[in-house]
């Protein structure tokens, strides 16, 4: 691969009580690029992304080996803080959840204001927020409407600006679409393609259309493995595995 | 289909709706009864001096409970002191820390039990640990009783509450990298606020109509209690007592007890809504 490395798995395992849910998965993510996840439910894929910002093991039971490298540094070093880790990678969800208590604006700065960081520019941050997540336009009249008042789309662009807004160095997506109409799916797609100049991203996805639109590398995931990773053009056009090619022709899945 | 099983479909849906819609009639025409009940027998006598006069002596008519009125605010705020704080916190670490473990279940398990302990006994647990070592009766005895009989409801209401606020918001904070206590206070209380508030209110509503752990703890008192160490009038004990006294006028003055109860708890409710509107308009 000719550019720079983001994320890097090595013999990355994750359990849920003694369900062995990801198998010695190794992955080279490359920075300043989208990278799709893909594969049938139950895969993994998603334990996969979670497994990046050290959200897999909030659940009850969980439990990871192996090691995660994000620009270099292991982020199950021991002695490595979660909170600061996830403070450095954003994360939107597969429902959109912006705070129902906050209005647009306090969404958008929560992962500065409850970190109890008070900026002055706050402001700026949350129009710069807005802007990349590309909203601003349709919420600028509105910021202090409360933040579920608006669209389904609109809400999971808006959780995109509140993952920007405190300048991670990754983006996951945890198929972000998925409760949402083609419109607003095809505006998110869009975002995305645009933001991949400054961020590296990665996306879970059911919808291997989805993947094959934006996606510069994919990644298929079957029962916990990692059974196929290339450049999307040729994963999607000319898979090496007999079982990626069964699932993008979809003969299972 | 035939014709005569969806006549008999159509009957069947009639008979049903038409009992769920009685069931709901009963319930609210019970509470409309009991109201006009009150407002009938207890509006007459109920006037200014009900408000600000002592009870007069056995004989003497007229006189008002303005003791009993705020002796039962002194009550209701040392419960409060005592039930909201211990029943809050232990609510959110019922939901936020307590779900699935073994403190968790025993501690839902025990306030299930302490909620199912008569009252009149809570009265008598307070008579022993408080009254009895100080040797008197006092405001402060009345309102560990109540206190105590408000934790297992505060606390399972606010778990309930919580447990309401769905997990991908905590995930939501938990992703930016807010650390788990600030997403607990910022993001879970707030989301549970009106609900918590709804339930701690119910609670105290309730506790406002004891009678039982009061009688041998605050006691009563016909003048104003000197303090919060002092026997203290209440308006459940002073219905109770009015109520099976001979008298004719205490009768109505009973009724005139028992409607004052109702409107404080209505105002309460009314004006603790009232500024949880506002608060939330704000954004705050």
């Amino acid at each position: 691969m000719e550019t720079e490395t983001a994320i890097l798995t090595q013999n990355l395992n994750a359990w849920f009580g003694r369900n062995h849910v990801l198998k010695n998965v190794n992955m080279q993510i490359p920075a300043r690029r989208i990278t799709a996840v893909i594969g049938p439910s139950g895969c993994g894929k998603t334990t996969f992304i979670r497994c990046i910002n050290r959200m897999h093991e909030l659940v009850r039971d969980a439990k990871v080996s192996g090691k995660v490298l994000v620009h270099g540094e292991d982020i199950y070093a021991p002695g490595a803080d979660p909170v600061q880790i996830r403070r450095r990678i954003g994360m939107v969800f597969q429902k959109p959840n912006p705070f129902p208590t906050m209005s647009v604006y306090e969404n958008v700065a929560a992962g500065w204001r409850l970190n109890g960081d008070r900026r002055a520019d706050l402001d700026e941050i949350v129009e710069k927020g807005l802007r990349m997540a590309a909203l601003w336009d349709e919420v600028k009249d509105h910021l202090n409407k409360p933040g579920t008042s608006l669209s389904g789309g609109q809400q999971q662009r808006l959780c995109i600006a509140r993952a920007l807004a405190v300048n991670p160095e990754l983006l996951l997506l945890d198929e972000p679409c998925s409760a949402l109409d083609p419109i607003a799916t095809a505006k998110i797609e869009e975002l995305l393609y645009s933001l991949k100049q400054t961020y590296t991203i990665v996306i879970v996805t059911h919808n291997m259309q989805q993947a094959a639109r934006i996606s510069d590398f994919s990644g298929f995931f079957l029962m916990g493995e990692l059974v196929e990773f290339d450049r999307a053009q040729k994963l999607f056009t000319t898979p090496a595995n007999k079982l990626t090619e069964d699932y993008i022709t979809g003969r299972f899945g | 289909m035939s014709e005569l099983k969806y006549r008999f479909r159509q009957a069947k849906n009639y008979v049903m709706f038409s009992i769920t819609f009685l069931c709901t009639l009963l319930t609210v025409g019970v509470l409309f009864f009991i109201l006009g009940y009150m407002v009938w027998h207890g509006a007459s006598s109920l006037n200014w001096d009900f408000f600000t006069k002592l009870p007069k002596p056995v004989g003497e008519p007229g006189g008002g409970m303005a003791n009993a009125i705020v002796g039962t605010g002194k009550l209701l705020l040392i419960a409060a002191l005592i039930g909201v704080p211990v029943g809050f916190l232990g609510g959110v670490y019922l939901s936020e820390f307590g779900r699935n473990n073994r403190i968790g279940f025993l501690v839902r398990y025990a306030t299930d039990i302490l909620n199912g302990i008569p009252s009149i006994v809570m009265g008598i647990f307070a008579y022993t640990v408080v009254v009895l070592p100080m040797r008197r009766f006092s405001a402060v005895a009345g309102g560990i009783a109540l206190g105590i009989m408000m934790i297992p409801i505060a606390l399972r209401s606010t778990e309930e509450f919580l447990k309401l606020v769905p997990n991908s918001l905590r995930e939501a904070s938990l992703a930016l990298g807010i650390p788990q206590w600030k997403t607990i206070i910022r993001v879970v209380i707030p989301t549970g606020f009106r609900g918590i508030l709804t339930g701690i209110m119910l609670d105290l509503s309730r506790v406002a109509g004891e009678t039982a752990p009061l009688l041998f703890t605050a006691f009563s008192n016909r003048f104003w209690s000197a303090g919060w160490l002092q026997p203290t009038a209440s308006l459940p004990v002073m219905i109770y007592t009015y109520s099976i006294a001979p008298y004719e006028d205490w009768h109505r003055q009973a009724w005139a007890a028992g409607l004052v109860l109702l409107m404080l708890i209505l105002f309460v409710n009314v004006v603790s809504r009232l500024v949880l509107r506002r608060r939330l308009a704000m954004g705050v």
